[in-house]
Order: C-alpha cells, then structure tokens, then sequence
C-alpha cells in the first residue's frame, strides 16, 4: 500500500492550502483567493497550451476554492477537455470538477455527454465506473435521455465487471429518481432481481438499493425479491464471522447489507409463503440471539454494527406487526437498551420503541417501561434524548396511565428546554383531552399549562378548551370558578385573560350567586387586566363587556361607563375603538330581548379533528405522530364520539376553526359576532331581529366599509344583462378554470373579458383583459372585487386581493388591463365576484361576475411513493376527513384528458400508486398564508357504468369538500 | 439516503463535502455553518444523532475533526454511524497524514463507497482498487 504523505503530487495545490490556513481574516482569505483565481484564469486563457499536470493542478485549486464557498463560474471547458482525455488521471479530475461542481440543469451536460458515451462503450472497467458515477452524482435530464437505454443492458449484462455492475445499479437509481418517466421497467426487471443471488456481496448491497426504491413504486413487479432477500439475509446471519472475508466488519458479517435486506423487507407484508415466512422468523430470531450473546469483540463498533442490524430486525418486526412472540421480545431488547450507558442506544432504543406502542401486541409490554421512561425524561442531559421521552410518554399513554403520564409531563415543562416547550404543551392538551374521564380535570390541566408555560400555549390550546367547556355543559360552572380563581392571581398570563375573559364572558352567570363572585367584582377583576392586555386581548375583553351587558342588567350602567371613556371610545386603534361605539351603541338602543338574542350563549361548536393535534402533526412532520386514533380504537376515549352531532351554525364553523391570530380576532368576536356575521353575509337572524332598525345593523358592521358596499346587484339601470344571471352563469364559468388558468371569462355585445393568472403557493396574480366591443367610448369605467367569505369572518379577507385600478375611460374597440394580487389566507369556498361597473350610450351598465379564483389554484403538486402515499392515506382515516363523491362522466373517458385535467388541479399525478392500473391518484399540498393542508386525492373511473368515484382526504374538512366539489365538475 | 457528507475541523471550517442532492452554493455555506454548529456544540454525553430540519445528522470525532453525514429518515443511524468510521478507516489504510493535499482521492474514495446518497460498497480492498490502478499509472 503505498502510503502517500505531504507534499506528494502537487506542490502548488499545497502552498496555495497553506496560505489559505494562514490567512488572518476573511478579507485576506478572500484576497488570496481572488489572487489565485486570477492566475488560474489566465493561464486558462493563455496562448501556451497547458499540460496535463497543470491543468489538473489548477483544477483541483478550484475544487479547493469551491468547498470553501466560493462559486466557480469558470474552468468548465478544460474540464471538459480533461474528461475527454486518454489518461485516466486527467480523465478522472475532469470527472471530479464535473460531478462536484456541475448542476443538473448546466448547459455542459449536453458536452459531456459525448464524453461519457464513449467512456461506457470503452469496455475500460476503470473509465466506464467513472462515468457512471458521473451519471450517477449529475442525474440530470440529459443524462437520462442520453442513456436509460444502455445502463441497464450494462448492469443485467453477463460479461460486466462487478464494479461497473455496482456503479450502473446506483447510477439507474439516480435516473430513475430524476426522471422517471424515461426509465422504462421490462425484462431487466427480473434480472436485477436475481442481483440478490449475485455471489459478490458489493454487487449484492448495490442492487438492493435500486431494488428498494423500485419496489416502492411497483411493488408488484418485484415482489420476487422477498423470497431472494430472506434467503440471502439467513445465509449473511447464520454464517460464521469469518466467513464473508472483507465484508465482515468487526465480526460482524456484512452489516449494511443486512440493514439493506431489512430494509428492503420492509416495502412488503409479511411473505405469504409459509416457507420463507418461517426462514424470516428464524432469522430475526437469531438477530435477537446474538444480542443477547456475548460481545465477539469489545470494541464499540463491533456492538454498534450488531446494533445497527438488531435495530433494523425490530423496526422490521414492528412494520410486520404480526408475531406477538417476535413484539414481546423485541420491546425486552428495547427495555435493555433503555438503560444501556451508550446515549446512542438509548435514544434509538426510545424512537424505536415509539413505533411499538402502537402495536396492539406490545403496547402492554411498552407500559411496563414507563418508570424507566420518565426517569430518563429527568435525568437525560441531552435534550434530543429527552425529547424523544416525551414522545415515547405520548405514544404509550393510554386512559390507565394518562394521569400519571400528564402530571410527569406538567412536571418537567417547568424545567423543559425552550425548544421543545411548545410540543410538550400540544402533547399534554392533546392527551389530557383524549383521556379525560373528568372534565375538571382536563380544565385544570390546561390552566396549569396556562400557568406553567403560558408564552408556549398556542391559540389552538385555549380555543380548544373553550370549545370543549361551550359542548359540555356539566363542566361549564367549574371552569367558570376555576377561571375566576386563577385570575386572582395578581400577575397571569395573557392567554388567561383570555380564556378567562371568554368563559365568563359566557359562564359567568353561574357563578355570580356567590357574593364572592358577584357580576361586579366579576366585571372589575377582568377589567383591572385590561390595561395590561394586547389588542386582541383587550377586543375580546370588550365583548366579553358586552356579554355581561346582557347577562347582568345591574351592572349595564358600570359597562357603559367603562365603554364610554375617552380611552375606549377615542382609542387609537380602530378595531377597539369601533368595538366600544358599536357595544356601547347596542346596550343604550337594544330592548332586552333584542340584547338576549343577539349575545344569546355561543352554540355548541361541530365536533371536529382537535386543532392541536393538527398542528402537532404538522410540526412532527407526517409518520412521526403515532396515529393514535387509528391504533387504539378500543382505548379512544368518548370525546370526540359520543356527543351528539350538533347542527352546524354558520358562524360557528368560522369560529372553530381558529388558528391563526386573525382568526383570533375572530374568536374574541363571536359572542356578538355570532349574530352579526350571517347578517352581513346576506342576511337572516340579524335583519329578522333588528327588522326595521336598519341603522342599528350598518352600526354593527364593525369591519371597514368596504366589504359591506355589496355589489348592486339587480339595479335598475341594468340594460343588456341581468347581473344576477351573469353571477349564477359565472358557476359555470369558474368550473370551466379550474384546470386551467387562461381564457375567456365572460363575453355579451358590449365587452369581452379575458383572464390570464398565475399561482404559486399562496400567492396569486391575475391579469384581466377588459376589451370593448363596442365603437363607442365607455365611461366611467370602475371595478370592484368583492371576497363573499371575507364577510363571514369579518376580520381579513380569505382572499386578500388588491387591484390596481384601470382607466375610467375605455375607447371602443380598445383593451385595458387590469392586475389583481390575490393572498389566500386560510381555505375558502366562495369565489370573489369582480363587479363592473361602466356608461354606456347614456345607460350605466352594472355586472358581476365570478372570479375563477378557487382552491385549488393555490396547489403545490407533491411526488411521493406509493408508500409514502398510502402511509399517509391511512392517516388521514378520520370520517371528516374524507370526502368521497360518485357522479356520471359528462364528458367521454379519456384516460389522457383525465390525467391533463388532474394536473391541472394542481396536484401532482402519482404514476403506479395505485395498484389498479386505471385509476388516477395525487398528491398535493393547499398553501394559504396561516396553514398548509396536505391533500391526497383518488379518482376511480367506470368505463363500464361511465361513472366516476372521487375521495379525497385532506386535514380539514372544509378543503376536503370544496375540493371534492370543484374535481367532481371536471369529468 | 444520504443527503450530504461533510468533514469540518473543529474550527468549523470544512474540509471536505459532497451533496447527493444539488444544494446552491450560497445555501451550502450557511447550511454547513448551522450543521456544524449544532454539532460543536455537543458534549460527549449526548448522542451522535441530532434532527435538524426534517433530517437527521449522524456525526462522529476524530481528535480535531468532525465528520457528519446528513441522512432521511430511510437510513439506520448505527448503521451510518459505522460507515463514517469505516471511511475513516480506509482513509488510515491509504494516507500517512494530510488529506487535505489530496482531496481528488478522497472523493475518489467517498465515490467508491456511496453512489447516489447510497451505501454501494464497504469492502476496504475493493474501496481502495481503483486509487491504486491510479498510482500505478503515476509510477509508469
């Protein structure tokens, strides 16, 4: 072995690297590097040919140059010529710049390609492995045209080298990840099965990387594969240490391989076949054996590399989940592990174990480790080890042990790094919601977390408690005197005042018999907060004032008051402000009836998915949060499924949903807002109440006035169109964008107008082409948008759209354009209604039409496995979730006009999910500016009965159904 | 798979990387800084596995310097872990001392070790082949 030390080679890459470590400062480092790149360019650019050596040199400079930060925008060419070349170690640096500092997209591909084509023809092993691993790190499209046919003639072909049968298997990975679509499955397919049987074990652990990744797309196609990995993985396990030579790695027989087949394993079921069932079992039975044996060596890694194996074995027996003597006797191992004295194995041991108390096997057996658990949760002094406690804690907490597991929660959120604060917070609302038997103790628990770790408690913790005390009636008293009691205290946290404010704002009267707790001092314990209080705050407060209005008659005249002081009435922010004129309003004009419907007690809230726990699984990411509801059905706990389904009211679909701070406002709003909102919209309880108070319901109104100057629709002066056909028509006109973003709008004698739009994630911009048909001038030319969710909320406009305004004036025959940014802020149903407004002939012309403005638009397309793919279908399980619509083709089932059109969803069209050819499915993601709701959609056509079965499932409900809506008018 | 492997001095400078998956240059340098640091930053009773973003690192030390491998969540940690000091080992086999001078050979070993983000060969002699034939042409 010839040892190479300093100095050898190139001299001038060494002191160029030695003065690169001796600059003092950043400045000087870049100096010099400027300096040096200078050189290297003009000798590049120099008339003397440079030789190989030097070129070489300078290439590696640049490589040096690169790895610091610094882009390299130059040297390509040579690097070319370098590749080109016939002396492997030119050709090889050329192939080093290349791979290292060419993207994918570079226009160099097309040059080199030439170069590689000739490398892989060369029957040279040493310059065919070169360019493979060219192919292989680059993967660009190009490439992939270039040579999806050859490399897999190369790795299948009988003659090859085993070294370039390595090479090609990753570089047709690479391809098939980069462009799929090129890489065309066929007779090779079995023959990069039977790699497995291959006799060199590199070959072997090359091709069960590209097996596993196929097999994930075409599970099918390869399934030959599970017999071949069990038999190779028995030979690799019951053989003798040494007997796999250089692949044994301190005694233990070829570990990564092992992991691989483990790995690959896990794509599948358990193997139908009782033979190979039962070889499988053996050998996960003797992975588990040699844990227990003693150590071959006492180096750290020989029990790593076992480690690596046994953890392996373990997640594939979890995966399985279908030999309970097999779960038993992997969560002991795991048991040992959890007091092993490497942090490594303890943390791997906690994550593991995660996944097996799910089981409904070993969940028991998982239990029994809870002390261990809880004493790591104190004493681990890494928080990535005590985070994966806390997750372990939530995973195996059920109704037995959840007060224990809750209150050891509590417990170390006191002391709990900041970072992991806020999940431990959504983990014990969650479960102390799940678990509940008795609701004050849910209560107390959230006012704990409240207490302890107030700036951590998200809105969806508090809105959840008061949607949970608003169904429930039993714990309604309690929490109003438990509220009242924490907010004594002489400093509270916000988020108290706020819960506090609400519930007593809606409670309160249940308490007030006690002299203790009477409406006043009631009234001036939440008001000495006030001052101390945000915005948001203090808005809720001011409904709460006004609820109390109505709950207390005696003290209307303290409330009124208060509402009437300079600092409310003048407040300099508008919102308060308008608020303390509108309640204040209210209380001197409304009869008391009046007053009692409109600040009558919140309904019942729909039973729904908990918002925390969407926002847990959001910040795990998808897979991380065991899916309890799916695997523990006999544990769940009655909260979300034995109260009675409640009708749904259309205020309070807004209000349960809160998430964001403006859906805060929101939030704060309801107790008056629950009579206003509908009102506004379009008009029913608010107008029947007030009838012909109409001053009193445009007082109300306390958002700008814009959004009330409803469109004047039906007016008058209308000639040619009757607007409200228009809009209704418009129906149709939106569902004719919804795969597709440019076209004609809407069209009659006098005006034509044409849409151009683009989306990306939440944002939006459309450019509309208003065109006279006529030959006479328009005038007065004015448009407006108008967003019909925007009034339901009150607060922000779902879609936030600004236009810029066009010209009053528009010639005849003459086109003006007009732009509108459209934000979607949260999900939405209601397209916005562009209002036109213009004169014509003398006659003022008035229409409406919709805006193709729909959910979907705002699409990120997502690529993912079939398993991936159905691994989160399955999360998604809860009823609500999915929507599922069947419906007659009106249109002929055309296999490619349905896939255009699911693209032009925006969904990403998965190819060989779906293990019924035919069907369609995708994948996606809604982005709006407070959330984004993952969607995964399946279409089912019948050709036969020319019918369609649609489902989607998405996180919410809402985004579930509007899609499945605007999909289902598509085919 | 793997998505990059990195080696740092424990100044945090880096000495070697290679990404399986393209990352813009101005995004390696701040990418790195942040790895680095959150690797640094850890005693030795802590374990060798961090989440960052939504991908794990797996780094191990070697006196001054830091290796680290960021992975997804379809790698074995252990498994990784050894394969760092399976690379390390083959680097002791082949240099006396300064890898830094020959940093073309050092990718050409991590080259022939993974391919693609994937583990493709972990036999020392096999790893080392294709060096030698190299050296051998040197020497003619």
């Amino acid at each position: 072995m010839p040892a190479v030390s300093k100095g050898d080679g190139m001299r001038g890459l060494a002191v160029f690297i030695s003065d690169i470590r001796n600059c003092k400062s950043k400045e000087a480092e870049i100096k010099r590097i400027n300096k040096e790149l200078a050189n290297i360019r003009s000798k590049f650019k120099g008339d003397k040919a440079l030789d190989g050596y030097s070129k070489k040199k300078y290439v590696c400079k640049l490589l040096f140059i690169f790895l610091l930060g610094h882009d390299i925008d130059f040297g390509h060419m040579e690097a070319v010529n370098l590749l080109s070349s016939n002396r492997y170690t030119e050709k090889q640096i050329g192939y080093l710049f290349i791979s290292v500092l060419v993207n994918s997209n570079s226009e160099l591909i097309r040059l080199i390609n030439n170069g590689i084509k000739n490398d892989l023809a060369s029957r040279n092993p040493t310059f065919m492995n070169l360019a493979l691993h060219c192919i292989a790190n680059v993967g660009s499209r190009e490439m992939a045209e270039a040579f999806t046919a050859d490399i897999p003639k190369i790795l299948v072909a009988g003659d090859t080298m085993d070294s370039v049968k390595q090479s090609a298997a990753l570089c047709l990975l690479r391809l098939n990840r980069t462009s799929p679509d090129l890489v065309p499955m066929g007779e090779w397919t079995s023959r990069v099965v039977h790699l497995l049987n291959d006799q060199h074990l590199g070959v072997v652990t090359a091709a069960t990387s590209l097996i596993t990744t196929l097999a994930q797309k075409n599970p099918e196609e390869f399934k030959m594969s599970v017999s071949l990995a069990v038999s190779r993985l028995s030979r690799i396990v019951t053989s003798a240490s040494t007997d796999l030579q250089d692949y044994t790695y301190y005694f233990v027989p070829a570990p990564w391989l092992s992991v691989k087949l483990l790995r690959l394993l896990q794509c599948y079921p358990p193997p139908e076949e009782g033979a190979v069932r039962g070889r499988l079992t053996e050998c996960l039975e003797t992975i588990l054996n040699k844990a227990q044996e003693p150590p071959k060596s006492k180096k750290v890694q020989h029990s790593n590399a076992k480690n690596a194996v046994l953890f392996e074995a373990i997640s594939l027996i979890i995966h399985h989940d279908s030999e309970p003597n097999l779960l038993v006797r992997a969560c002991n191992q795991l048991g040992q592990f959890l007091q092993h004295r490497e942090t490594n194995l303890r943390y791997l041991a906690l994550e593991s174990m995660c996944t097996l108390a799910s089981s409904e096997f070993s969940h028991e057996a998982v239990k029994t480790h809870i002390e261990t658990v809880i004493n790591a949760l104190k004493t681990e002094r890494d928080v990535s080890v005590r985070q994966r406690a806390v997750d372990l804690l939530y995973a195996m907490c059920d109704r037995s042990n959840a007060q224990q597991i809750v209150a050891e929660m509590l417990n170390y959120l006191e002391t709990a790094d900041y970072s992991i604060r806020e999940e431990i917070v959504l983990k014990v609302a969650i479960l102390a919601e799940k678990y509940a038997v008795d609701y004050t103790w849910y209560v107390d628990t959230i006012l704990n977390l409240i207490r302890i770790a107030g700036d951590y408690v998200s809105e969806e913790v508090w809105y959840r408690v008061i949607q949970i005390v608003i169904n429930r009636d039993d714990v309604q008293g309690y929490s109003a005197k438990t509220v009242f009691e924490a907010l004594q205290a002489p400093a509270c946290h916000e988020n108290l005042v706020k819960v506090g404010g609400y519930i007593l704002g809606e409670f309160g009267n249940l308490i007030a018999g006690d002299p203790r707790s009477s409406p006043l001092i009631q009234f001036n314990l939440l008001h000495s907060k006030f001052h101390l209080c945000s915005v948001p705050t203090r808005a809720l407060l001011l409904s709460t004032y006004i609820k109390f209005v109505n709950l207390f008659p005696e003290i209307k005249a303290t409330i009124q008051d208060v509402l009437r002081s300079d600092s409310q009435l003048r407040n300099a922010d508008v919102e308060l402000q308008q608020r303390a004129v509108e309640y204040l309003r209210l209380s001197c004009i409304a009869s008391t009836d009046i007053l009692a419907t409109v600040l009558e007690e919140m309904p019942p809230f729909p039973e729904r998915e908990s918002s925390i726990l969407t926002k847990l699984k959001k910040k795990k990411g998808p897979g991380k949060v065991p899916d309890m509801e799916e695997t523990k059905k006999e544990r769940n706990s009655d909260m979300n499924g034995s109260t009675e389904p409640v009708s749904v009211n259309s205020s309070a679909v807004t209000m349960s949903t809160p998430s964001t701070s403006t859906d805060l406002l929101g939030l704060g709003l309801a107790p008056v807002l629950n009579s206003v909102a509908p009102a506004s919209a379009g008009g029913s309880l608010l107008v029947d109440v007030f009838s012909d108070n109409s001053p009193a319901v445009a007082s109300l109104a306390p958002t700008a006035e814009e959004n009330f100057s409803s469109p004047r629709i039906g007016s008058a002066d209308v000639v040619s169109d009757d607007p409200a056909a228009a809009v209704h028509d418009a129906d149709e006109l939106v569902n004719k964008f919804v795969c597709k973003n440019n076209g004609v709008l809407f069209e009659n004698q006098l005006m034509q107008i044409g849409l151009k739009s683009e989306f990306r994630q939440n944002l939006g911009r459309m450019y509309i082409f208003y065109g006279n048909k006529t030959s006479t001038q328009f005038l007065s030319f004015s448009t407006a948008v108008i967003c019909q969710d925007a009034l339901k909320t009150h607060i922000l406009l779902h879609l936030f759209c600004i236009t810029k305004q066009v010209d009053p004036a528009v010639d005849g025959g003459a086109q003006v354009q007009q732009i509108l940014n459209i934000e979607c802020v949260s999900d939405f149903m209601e397209a916005p209604i562009l209002n036109i407004q213009f004169r014509y002939g003398g006659a003022l012309q008035n229409m409406s039409v919709k805006l193709p403005v729909t959910l979907n638009k705002f699409f990120q397309p997502t690529e993912m496995t079939s398993q991936d793919f159905f691994q989160r279908w399955k999360q998604l399980s809860i009823p609500q979730q999915e929507v599922q619509k069947i419906f007659k083709a009106k249109h002929p089932m055309d296999t490619e006009v349905t896939k255009a059109k699911i693209i032009g969803f925006g969904v990403a069209l998965l190819d060989m999910v779906d293990p019924n050819p035919s069907n369609f499915t995708g994948a996606g993601v809604i982005h709006t500016k407070n959330i984004q709701v993952g969607c995964l959609l399946r279409l089912e056509p019948n050709t036969q009965a020319q019918m369609y079965r649609l489902t989607l499932r998405t996180s919410r409900e809402t985004v579930s159904q509007r899609l499945c809506e605007l999909l289902s008018e598509q085919f | 798979m793997i998505k990059f492997f990195l080696m740092v001095n424990k100044q945090g400078q880096t000495r070697l990387s290679k990404y399986f998956e393209h990352v813009e240059i101005h995004k390696r340098t701040s990418l790195e800084a942040d790895v680095i640091k959150s690797c640094l930053s850890r005693t030795k009773d802590e374990c060798s596995f961090v989440e960052y973003k939504d991908f794990k690192l797996v780094y191990r030390q070697y006196a001054a310097l830091f290796i680290v491998i960021g992975v997804d969540e379809a790698e074995n940690e252990l498994a990784v872990y050894e394969l760092v000091h399976n690379f390390v080992e083959v680097l002791d086999k082949y240099f006396s001392r300064v890898i830094m001078f020959n940093l073309d050979k050092v990718h050409i070993i991590l080259d022939e070790m993974i391919l693609n983000g994937r583990i493709v060969e972990t036999n020392k002699s096999r790893i080392l082949a294709p060096l030698l034939v190299l050296d051998k042409m040197a020497e003619s």
